[in-house]
């Protein structure tokens, strides 16, 4: 594919809002996680959690919006200068001619919940929750629309956690076609009881902080996060780091575990590279996908040993950040283009005693080196897995 | 501004009175449609098909009935599944009881509740390895999945099979999507003419938004309420003559579609 160059970005999370406090935590190898406070009781296991949110006020024209998931993306936006860099870009080229596409996994469904717990006497939502767009899965696509007055093309990708890798290829398609001169991309997803009781429910979520790639590793910490970024053509922005491919595939395996054999996995990471132009030998990090489950880290350990030499450096942050669902793939891309720009590979935060499973291939510890060209992981339920490959500008 | 061109190779169509794009057809040609039996998602292994949900029979209906028509191999055929709720059964089910007693979140519900679980189902019963995806957009779902659907197959000279589909809701919920009833459509999109093509869509996107092509009257009965019927307009072009229509494909973007019958 034609390159295209990633010229802002953001990132909030456990870790903190924004890439100075991301960064930060990841060089101190830090992590973000702690107890469950929560939702309702019981607490469940250990969460990455947004320090915050619940202050974040939406100016008085988006205050029908209101609710925890956009309060986390509009506090997202304010950070890393990114809403001015949208403006710019929107006045540069017009509103239409900048495209819109985030994932998410469970965009305001907290709301929703809220309004189950909240039903009057007729069986209705309360009124104050009487708002239709918000019980929608497309509710944070049509929030952050109208946030930052965009106009052209808006698209909400939704395939669980592999949600907000997807949109850069899906952007980078708009762009191909000269449907966009521009694209905003990222993710947002918030802490709620589906996703905390309905991960508990499947036995996977790990009862204290998780521990990826950990022999005696016992299930995911759920996080949640806001991420972002400016797509361009490279002559809008010669210096910035790089898209240069994507790949996506499905398992065609279960709905809720991963193909053994990493055969989805493989798929996408041969057509990430393939877009590319690379071979595996050029990778210098892979951000693994690394939930800390039992099966995704077996299946992703085993396709690290049969395709990268040990000066790959790879490593999960779930550790720190915890498994931020359909933000995953937004806050992991910022992780690998900070390691580009920093010169910086993070440690897998959280793994005490290997698995065996795990090659030489694996960073425990933070290593200073230079990245040239790192790889995203992120895998979905249903088998949905995707590969982004970013590079530093030449 | 960009043209796209595609071909159409399949199509797909479930709604309470419609059970096929052939029914649709029918309607529209005067005559009566033989009466729509419930989405069979034959495409499913029976064992499955009892414990899919109702959005994903419908998805997988609709889809089936697409794949049957091009005649492509579906290990391979990229596909985008949208919906503007997503299971409105399902998330009334779960909301209602993590109100009351969240520990007894059923974990096969919490799974069938991600927006990919079509998509899921669907690979896994085809065998398909090919690019999946799951999306929405509101009231302009069917434009915008149709345009992704569309870039898709053009960057990467592959056919997508796009799915649109939303079931009835329930509940209190319903209040909310004012979804009171399914309506589910597929198109086979490819970028060459196929042996098995029906028509060819020239898309671009228009520099204005204005009132979406209207709904035929013979169809204003499926019309109401399910966002995913804002593809009747193509799709009753795509039943008779062809011509044009326009699409909503984000609050201030519309598609404008050309449809050329080739069979």
């Amino acid at each position: 594919m034609i390159p295209l160059a990633v010229s802002a970005s953001t990132v909030s999370s456990a870790l903190g809002c924004g890439l100075a406090a991301q960064f930060t935590a990841l060089r101190q190898g830090r992590g973000g996680l702690r107890r469950n406070d929560f939702g309702s009781a019981p607490q469940l296991g250990w969460i990455g959690r947004v320090d915050g949110v619940e202050a974040v006020a939406l100016p008085g024209a988006l205050a029908d919006w209101d609710c925890r998931n956009n309060r986390l993306a509009w506090l997202g936006l304010q950070q890393d200068g990114f809403l001015e860099r949208v403006h710019a870009v929107r006045e540069r080229h017009g509103a239409r001619r900048v495209a819109l596409l985030l994932g998410t996994s469970t965009a305001s469904i907290g709301a929703t919940e809220e309004a189950y717990r909240r039903l009057d006497a007729e069986g209705r939502f309360p009124a104050d929750l009487r708002r239709p767009a918000l019980h929608a899965p497309h509710s944070l696509g049509a929030f952050v629309a109208a946030a930052l007055a965009l106009q052209g093309p808006c698209l909400t990708i939704s395939t669980a956690c592999s949600s907000s890798a997807k949109v850069f290829a899906s952007a980078a398609r708009l762009l191909a076609a000269g449907l966009a001169d521009a694209a905003v991309v990222g993710g947002v997803d918030s802490l709620c009881d589906n996703v905390l009781f309905g991960f508990n429910a499947l036995e996977l979520v790990s009862p204290a902080a998780c521990r990826p790639f950990d022999a005696d590793r016992d299930g995911i910490s759920i996080g949640e996060a806001a991420g972002f970024a400016l797509l361009e053509r490279i002559d809008a922005a010669p210096r910035a780091p790089r898209l240069l491919g994507y790949g996506e595939a499905s398992d065609a395996w279960h709905m809720s575990s991963p193909h053994p054999d990493g055969h989805g996995a493989e798929l996408a990471l041969d057509a990430a590279l393939a877009r590319a132009g690379i071979d595996a030998t050029q990778v210098d990090y892979v951000n693994l996908h690394g939930t800390a489950s039992r099966a995704n880290d077996a299946m992703e350990a085993a396709l690290v040993a049969r395709r990268f030499p040990a000066t790959t450096r790879v490593s999960s942050t779930k550790g720190c950040t915890g498994h931020t669902l359909g933000a995953a793939g937004i806050v992991e891309a910022t992780i690998a283009l900070q390691a580009i720009e920093h010169g910086f590979v993070p440690g897998n935060v959280g793994a005490a005693t290997p698995d065996p499973a795990c090659g030489a291939q694996f960073a425990w510890q933070g290593e200073q080196r230079r990245v040239d060209v790192a790889l995203s992981n992120s895998f979905g339920f249903g088998g949905n897995n995707a590969c982004l490959v970013f590079g530093r500008a030449p | 501004m960009s043209m796209m061109e595609l071909h159409v190779e399949g199509i797909g169509l479930w709604s309470p009175r419609l059970g096929d794009f052939a029914a649709l057809r029918a309607l529209l040609a005067g005559e009566a449609p033989a009466v729509a039996a419930a989405p069979v998602a034959a495409l499913l292994p029976a064992n499955e098909r009892r414990r899919a949900p109702a959005s994903v029979r419908l998805a997988v209906e609709v889809a089936g009935q697409a794949l049957a028509m091009g005649g492509y191999d579906p290990t391979a055929l990229a596909c985008v599944f949208a919906s503007a709720h997503g299971d409105q059964v399902i998330t009334d089910e779960i909301c209602t009881t993590l109100a009351r007693a969240p520990t007894e979140l059923s974990p096969t519900r919490f799974h069938h509740s991600v927006h990919n679980a079509p998509a899921g189902y669907w690979t896994i019963a085809t065998g398909c390895r090919a690019p999946s995806s799951a999306v929405c957009a509101g009231a302009y779902t069917f434009g915008a999945a149709l345009l992704e659907a569309a870039t898709q197959a053009l960057a990467e000279r592959r056919p997508v099979l796009l799915v649109c589909s939303d079931i009835a809701g329930r509940g209190p919920l319903l209040e909310m999507t004012g979804c009171d009833h399914a309506f589910g459509c597929a198109l086979l999109l490819t970028p060459g003419a196929g042996v098995n093509a029906l028509a060819r869509l020239r898309l671009r996107v228009a520099d204005d938004a204005a009132a979406p092509t209207p709904i035929p009257v013979a169809l204003t009965g499926e019309a109401a309420g399910n966002p995913c019927t804002a593809a009747l307009p193509l799709l009753a072009l795509l039943a008779t003559r062809g011509g044009a229509c326009r699409v909503g494909c984000a609050a201030a973007t519309d598609l404008l579609v050309d449809v050329e019958a080739l069979a």
